[in-house]
């Protein structure tokens, strides 16, 4: 099947939004490493914006990124995460640890898996279906299917929204993403610019970024496994990715300006 | 959307293990929850926990999977012949081409907690050896799990949005379908007890004493359970075949765990549902009825809005308690039962119906002619979706 993308937003070390990637992401500069700097969602409301924890953060950054310019209230969307909000659960899990167990509320409700979700439609005031889909590594592929058929099934345009976050210690140990990311992409029905996205299922080995600068970035959080296409996206140039899906299965994505 | 063939379904919960025993449960009006504790936890309320569950063993190729979530799988996978008829499925179909979509909230949390509590009698930095994360966990843990003991590899997804979760792998997998991702589906959901949503509940004020009282001008509550269910769909069902005939999803935009008070996101994802289907066919609505003031009050709005105060509605988790990311397909499973049976059940455990609410909450069990069933899900962070069961034209 088919659908356009309209847009795209990235938030990574060194990647830090669309407009500042793109030359990067072409092949037209040098990738630079450089720290995260931190990031308070312009969309949230106060009240949310102080609860909100850093994975929902993380995933608020690519999504502002992609849909300035949009009516993000009319979008439907799909959060793909991995693992969501692990420094949550290290709190949690820590309080139930102790002989007497007391856990925060607000903890408690970012505890479940779309909560980056259930902010990013209050705070976008969008009433449209929103899906949250987890896959482990292959969790941006999983929640890119989900998007593009929810192009087919929906009137909105489609809003998917990959991110995860470095765990604290001592679950760092036993789920070791290396860096905080997230990537965000704008879909529709049919075709349409700035380029069309077919998805087939199948294919051979899993395409490696073309700036071999990037592989430790694609490798180190499950939402940049996006990366060699949004290569082809930021350069307009037409190619084909294949990315590692679930169980032994792959997925093969052409992309065409 | 297109009707989708339920070619084979089975649910476990604290009401029983397979179809049948939740049939006879319901007409029994025998309560799964017990006033009990759940391992050491000290709080006072009632539990809907799966019998057996410890004994429960996985096929030796999977032991990494072994924690009390998988384990549930394992249990609900077994019952109503649901293996074979996956098995024959996949002789048809190619395991490339039938998708799994499997709902969850916490998957293997509670083996995270042990761990934590090891860890932390062993003043130890580390967690322990033994835990795995991707495969207990992980909130993947769940539908790898699952993919791997029905030897499927077609597009797989855990679905996590909360209490919705497992009402939602209908419409992901009805899109999938329709895409052409994959020809057929198992889709499911499976939530175990745990310290997390227990302790968690409690720290919100939800959790109640007493055992809960769905739709009870008294009701101070839910009481948590645990549970498992599958369904196999198949597109272009025979006329006459029990199918899924709508699958309608929305958000309330409103707050992370409070419903919309006027209801009208769960009011939005009823009238999607619905479709093109004539409202007045809905014979039962299975209600999301968690027994919380909030929900119950919020539900019984909007359920008035779209079909007015005549159809008969109940909550049925007097028998499972809520099984949250699991509720979907257990609820879905009893919506199908409905259907098979005619056999409308009451609002187990009330006593008075809250004088507030409006819609018409069964407080005695009885027979009916069933057309179509509706089954309501509602979840932390505003997300609803609303399941429409009937028989295929």
């Amino acid at each position: 099947m088919r659908c356009a993308l309209k847009a795209f937003g990235i938030a990574a070390p060194g990647l830090p939004g669309q407009a500042a990637a793109r030359s990067v992401l072409a092949g037209a500069a040098p990738y630079l490493p450089a720290d995260e700097t931190p990031y308070a969602p312009v969309l949230l409301p106060p009240n949310e914006r102080r609860r909100a924890t850093a994975a929902v953060r993380q995933a608020f950054r690519a999504a502002e990124d992609a849909v300035a310019g949009l009516e993000p209230g009319t979008l439907a969307s799909v959060f793909a995460s991995s693992d969501a909000d692990m420094a949550v659960l290290n709190r949690i899990c820590t309080a139930l640890a102790e002989p007497v167990r007391l856990i925060s509320p607000t903890d408690f409700h970012n505890s479940v898996h779309n909560a980056a979700s259930g902010y990013w439609s209050i705070a976008v005031q969008a009433m449209a279906p929103t899906t949250t889909i987890a896959a482990y590594d292959a969790s941006f592929v999983a929640g890119l299917l989900e998007a593009a058929a929810l192009t087919r099934d929906l009137e909105e345009d489609i809003l998917l929204v990959a991110y995860d976050a470095v765990a604290p210690a001592p679950l760092f140990d036993a789920r070791p993403l290396t860096l905080n990311a997230s990537v965000a992409l704008v879909l529709a029905r049919d075709a349409g610019a700035p380029g069309t996205l077919s998805i087939e299922s199948g294919g051979e080995s899993e395409t490696p970024c073309a700036n071999a600068a990037l592989e430790p970035l694609r490798r180190g959080n499950p939402a940049l496994r996006a990366l060699p296409l949004l290569e082809l996206v930021a350069a307009g140039r037409a190619g084909r990715v294949t990315l590692r899906g679930t169980g032994d299965s792959r997925v093969t994505l052409e992309f065409a300006p | 959307m297109k009707p989708l063939a339920v070619t084979a379904y089975t649910v476990t919960s604290a009401a029983g293990h397979g179809r049948a025993a939740h049939l006879d449960a319901l007409r029994a009006e025998r309560t799964g929850l017990a006033s009990q504790a759940f391992e050491d936890a000290t709080l006072p309320c009632w539990i809907g926990a799966v019998a057996r569950l410890e004994s429960v063993a996985l096929p030796r190729a999977l032991a990494a999977f072994d924690c009390r979530n998988n384990r549930l799988a394992e249990l609900t996978l077994a019952a109503d012949g649901f293996l074979e008829a996956v098995a024959r499925a996949r002789a048809r179909y190619g395991a490339a081409r039938i998708g799994v979509f499997v709902g969850t909230s916490t998957s293997g949390v509670r083996q995270t907690e042990v761990a934590y509590r090891e860890r932390r009698a062993a003043a130890s930095a580390a967690l322990p050896d033994w835990f795995d994360y991707r495969t207990t966990q992980s909130t993947y843990s769940i539908a790898d799990y699952t993919r791997a003991r029905l030897g499927l590899d077609g597009v797989t997804a855990a679905i996590s949005a909360a209490c919705a979760s497992s009402a939602k792998v209908f419409a992901s997998a009805a899109r999938s379908i329709e895409c052409g991702f994959c020809d057929a589906a198992v889709v499911g959901g499976v939530d175990s007890l745990c310290l997390t949503t227990l302790y968690g509940f409690n720290a919100l004020q939800l959790v109640s004493a007493d055992i809960c009282r769905p739709a009870d001008a008294e009701r101070k509550g839910l009481s948590l359970g645990e549970a498992g269910g599958y369904a196999l769909l198949e597109r272009d069902p025979a006329g006459g075949a029990f199918a899924c005939l709508g699958a309608g999803e929305s958000s309330d935009a409103h707050h992370m765990s409070q419903p919309r008070p006027d209801g009208a996101g769960a009011a939005l994802a009823m009238r999607r549902a619905l479709g093109a289907h004539a409202l007045e066919r809905v014979s039962y609505i299975n209600l999301h009825g968690t027994a919380t003031p909030a929900n119950d009050s919020a539900e019984d709005t909007a359920v008035t809005a779209v079909f007015g105060t005549t159809v008969p509605c109940s909550s049925t988790k007097g028998w499972t308690g809520h099984t949250l990311g699991a509720a979907g397909i257990v609820e879905a499973a009893i919506s199908l039962l409905v259907l098979e049976s005619g056999f409308l059940p009451r609002s187990l455990n009330t006593r008075t119906k809250d004088p507030k609410l409006t819609a018409d909450v069964l407080l005695a069990s009885r027979t009916a002619t069933v057309d179509c069933v509706l089954s309501n899900s509602f979840g932390f962070g505003g997300t609803n979706c609303a399941l429409l069961f009937g028989r295929a034209p």
